[in-house]
């Protein structure tokens, strides 16, 4: 028998769509960390040689109006979503999570308000409240990550609170409160990491709804903002453009797509891996 | 026979109820809502090294009382006086104190164990919290208490998954006793067994009982168990105890109506023509709606008018054998 | 004086094809049972007797082998094509199980359910469908039947529940019925109540019953004879007073030496030492030996064959003429 905590990973083979999943998310580190190495062309030089340029051997992906080359924009741009992937989902899984463990283990008020409160964010759609945020607050990639955590936390606090009440039920939590241990420890040492899974498994998924959240922004022109390479920009800076070219609008969409697929699969393929229900 | 201390537990007119959730036409009317009285003013007491047995159907409360009695549900009404101070009014470290001394060992044992955790460190937290021993002490407290449980040592890396059922049933069990309780109350811990591992489980309580001068309160509703293991036996009807007294002469001379079907009724181990009569008609009427006078009368083949009327008390003419009856006939 | 048994069943074996590879449930079981008979399958979580009840019924999931021969009243039903299969269950073979509220359509009334399996079985006419369901109701012990038919499973209680599934079971009135733990989920006295219907019925109706527990005070009170299974397979096979006068393998002796009940108060029990086997590595011999105290070398290298100890009495045991009486007084 193994000595080590188990991990539960039950596949012995490890499934074919969290593979292409994980490449796809691989690529997208990669890109992310080390853009300059991947990059051929600097994102932002001018090139008036290349002026709307399909794709070719010198560019792979095309060039834009001013002959930047959408290759290498389209990389720098992966770095920049992976801060929108992860900024705009940390704050509300931290919050998120404290306040439904508060709200599922505690009862009384708090369960009460903050059931009032998840009622009232879903009665608005989400992409609606977050522009709403923004137009108030001003445009800019800060400002989204503030937009989205104001409201984004709510779900993560639905689903703690949920999966508390399920853990709150179960014997061990009842052993610990007869051993006399405090809330605290009970909260943090034994609910939270048997509660934690499916969480984990919404925050990948939820990556990838926010990467899409953030090009919907940037296209609007309220997330990041010019001349910062954003697929969504890039999107954007293309649609004029789209009977000449294409593949401005093209390529950045299709790193959406790709990014998009890659946390959604990873998360399906770890929330199976992980026997999470959903 | 080892002689029994002197009273180690006395609960005195303890009541547990639940309210149910009001149904619109309670709020238009102004009616509160209805209440699950499951346990009803129930009084007894437990000598130190002591077994008593509580046995009871589904819906006789004795689970809750069981809860109650470790304190994991607030009580509305009635005292619980352990070695002579009033368990209810403790607050912080008084407590804690009473966790101490009176554990529980639940019935699941999947559930009851924290899967994430290894045994190791969860035996270890429960030393730890109460300082039961010195930070550094604890894994050599831990081995023995696996040992005292008949586990062998290197059982502390691994987590309960590992582990067959009466396995995980014996970690519960080293749990509890980590922090050196005085009393420990057994929730159905054998139901969840296969029957060939019940036998090792029971044992070890007898065994741990010996050694340590343990009492125990042992909730089942497996008669031939509770008739092997308990010095006395409470049996419980609809949140009420209706007949408590010695275990042998309980089982020999049943003198409630309920405890006399319900002994009729348990399978022995001798093949026998089943009479055609059932032992108990009728079922068992729901908590929330229970019978005027003695909750029993609707099944009871001696029930007569003052049955529906009056309930009877639970009379303690005989020292030690109450029976709550009408018609109990005394003891010979 | 024996009559011809009404099923039959020869080296059953059940295999499940399972992602960490085949798993043997069943391996070489053989049992029969009589008209108006009850035979006791008793034996603990992992022994098979559930998997046994529905291979019977081919009711196994996809990923289940089975081999062997299944015989009743003269049909063999591992041959049958599963049309076939649809007109015996019910009709000739019924089957009730231990839960009650997952047995029964949660949205069907008790009337609609016991009614279905009647038009399902040949009752054309609505009105002699409704009496018929009145008929069964009553049979099985449930107050006004009329008022009865029009509720929902979640109106009855435990008991009730119990009685209509048997309601429902016997609806098309098989001449064999299969019971898989009926009583395990059910109150001591409600338990009482229903196994004394079960037994009543029997009588009544002629019909044969393969009873599955895993509680032998219940084989005790109430079956004719037993088969005792371990691990897949059977260990013994005897008339209920010998199985109880004086056990023939080892592992019921070592079961019912166990039991509490007999000796001394407070007495230490003799439990058996060791855990149920886990059945993805069967046993080269026999399943019980590494947790027996009267194995022999023998043991642990082949499986023991069934020993024909009498009429009606088997055991696959080396130890069978050695063992001691198991009670204490």
């Amino acid at each position: 028998m193994s000595g080590a905590k188990a991990s539960r990973l039950s596949a012995t083979a490890i499934p074919a769509p969290l593979l292409i999943g994980a490449v796809f998310v691989t690529l997208m580190f990669a890109c992310a960390a080390a853009p300059g190495l991947l990059a051929p062309y600097d994102p932002v030089a001018f090139d008036y040689s290349a002026l709307l340029k399909p794709p070719s051997f010198a560019h792979p992906f095309g060039a834009d109006n001013f002959g930047r080359d959408i290759l290498s924009r389209t990389i720098y741009a992966t770095r920049i979503d992976c801060q929108i992937a992860f900024f705009s989902t940390l704050a509300p899984l931290v919050i998120g999570s404290l306040v439904g463990l508060a709200a599922g283990y505690f009862g009384g008020w708090l369960d009460i308000l903050l059931g009032r409160v998840i009622d009232l964010v879903l009665t608005f759609p989400f992409l609606v409240i977050v522009i709403a945020i923004v137009a108030v607050l001003g445009p800019g990639l800060v400002n989204m990550y503030v937009a989205v955590s104001i409201v984004g936390w709510v779900f993560y606090a639905r689903l703690m609170r949920g999966e508390v009440l399920v853990q709150k039920q179960l014997d061990y939590v009842g052993a610990a409160r007869v051993l006399g241990f405090g809330s605290a420890r009970i909260l943090f040492r034994h609910i939270l990491p048997n509660a934690a899974r499916p969480l984990l498994v919404y925050w990948v998924t939820d990556m990838a709804l926010k990467i899409l959240l953030g090009s919907s922004l940037g296209y609007l022109g309220l997330g990041a903002q010019p001349p910062e390479a954003e697929w969504g920009v890039l999107i954007a800076d293309g649609k004029n453009f789209f009977t000449q070219a294409w593949w401005m609008t093209f390529f950045p969409g299709a790193a959406i797509v790709v990014a998009g697929l890659g946390f959604s699969l990873v998360g399906d393929g770890l929330a199976d891996a992980l026997d999470v229900k959903r | 026979m080892t002689e029994l201390g002197e009273t180690q537990m006395r609960v005195i007119g303890l009541s547990k109820s639940f309210a149910r959730s009001r149904s619109p036409l309670d709020w238009a009317s102004g009616r509160p809502a209805a209440r699950l009285m499951a346990v009803r003013d129930v009084s007894f007491d437990v000598a130190k090294g002591e077994t008593l047995g509580i046995v009871g159907e589904s819906g006789c409360g004795k689970s809750t009382l069981a809860r109650c009695l470790v304190r994991l549900l607030d009580i509305e009404q009635g005292e619980i006086i352990f070695e002579g101070e009033n368990a209810l009014a403790h607050r912080g470290d008084a407590r804690r104190s009473y966790n101490r001394s009176v554990q529980m060992v639940f019935q699941d044992p999947n559930g009851s164990l924290n899967p994430r955790m290894t045994v190791g460190e969860c035996i270890g937290e429960a030393l730890a919290v109460h300082a039961v021993v010195a930070r550094a002490e604890i894994p050599k407290r831990v081995r023995a208490l696996l040992d005292l449980v008949k586990l062998p040592s290197d059982a502390a890396n691994r987590c309960p998954h590992e582990f067959s059922g009466g396995q995980r049933q014996r970690i519960a069990i080293a749990r509890a006793l980590a922090v050196e309780p005085a009393c420990l109350i057994a929730d159905e811990p054998l139901s969840a067994l296969d029957v060939s591992v019940q036998a090792q489980i029971v044992n070890l309580f007898l065994e741990l009982q010996t050694r340590l001068g343990l009492t125990l309160i042992f909730i089942t509703h497996d008669l031939r168990l509770v008739h092997h293991l308990a010095h006395r036996i409470a049996v419980m009807y609809l949140g009420r105890i209706v007949e408590i007294g010695p275990a042998r002469q309980l089982f020999a001379t049943p003198r409630h109506p309920y405890t006399q079907g319900l002994i009729a009724s348990a399978p022995q181990l001798v093949p026998r023509r089943l009479s055609e009569r059932e032992a108990v008609s009728g079922e068992a009427p729901s908590p929330l709606a229970p019978p005027p006078g003695c909750a029993f009368h609707t099944r009871c083949r001696r029930a007569a008018d003052i049955c529906r009327e009056a309930r009877p008390a639970l009379d303690e003419r005989n020292g030690k054998w109450s029976v709550a009856c009408h018609f109990a006939e005394s003891q010979a | 004086m024996s009559l011809a048994p009404i099923l039959s069943v020869k080296d059953l074996d059940v295999v499940f094809a399972t992602p960490r590879g085949p798993l043997q449930a069943i391996d070489g079981v053989t049992l029969d049972v009589r008209p108006g008979e009850i035979l006791g399958l008793v034996g603990e979580s992992g022994s098979g007797k559930s998997v046994t009840l529905r291979a019977i019924l081919r009711l196994l999931r996809g990923n289940a082998k089975i081999g062997g021969q299944i015989v009743f009243r003269g049909e063999h039903l591992i041959l049958a094509t599963e049309r076939r299969m649809q007109q015996l269950r019910g009709a000739s073979i019924g089957m009730i199980f231990q839960e009650p509220m997952t047995a029964l359509n949660p949205v069907l009334t008790i009337g609609m359910q016991i009614e279905e399996t009647l038009a399902a079985h040949g009752l054309r006419e609505a009105k002699a469908r409704r009496s018929r369901a009145i008929e069964l109701l009553h049979q099985v012990g449930i107050p006004s039947p009329q008022d009865r038919l029009g509720g929902y499973p979640h109106e009855f209680s435990g008991g009730m529940r119990q009685r209509a599934m048997i309601a429902i079971a016997l609806a098309a009135s098989p001449s064999l019925l299969l019971a898989d733990e009926p009583t395990t989920a059910l109150d001591v006295t409600i338990q009482d109540q229903i196994l004394k219907l079960l037994k009543r019925l029997t009588t009544e109706l002629g019909m044969a019953m393969i009873l599955v527990t895993h509680d032998l005070g219940v084989v005790a009170e109430t079956c004719d004879r037993v088969s005792v299974m371990y691990a897949g397979r059977v260990a013994e096979t005897a008339p209920v007073d010998v199985l109880f006068a004086a056990p023939r393998h080892a592992y019921t002796h070592a079961l019912l030496r166990s039991a509490p009940g007999g000796g001394a108060p407070r007495a230490m029990l003799t439990p058996i030492a060791g855990q149920p086997p886990q059945l993805q590595a069967p046993a080269q011999g026999c399943a019980f030996a590494p947790r027996c105290e009267y194995s022999e070398a023998r043991c642990l290298e082949g499986r023991p064959p069934m020993f024909a100890l009498g009429p009606d009495q088997a055991s696959a045991c080396h130890a069978r003429d050695r063992l001691p009486p198991w009670r204490a007084s």
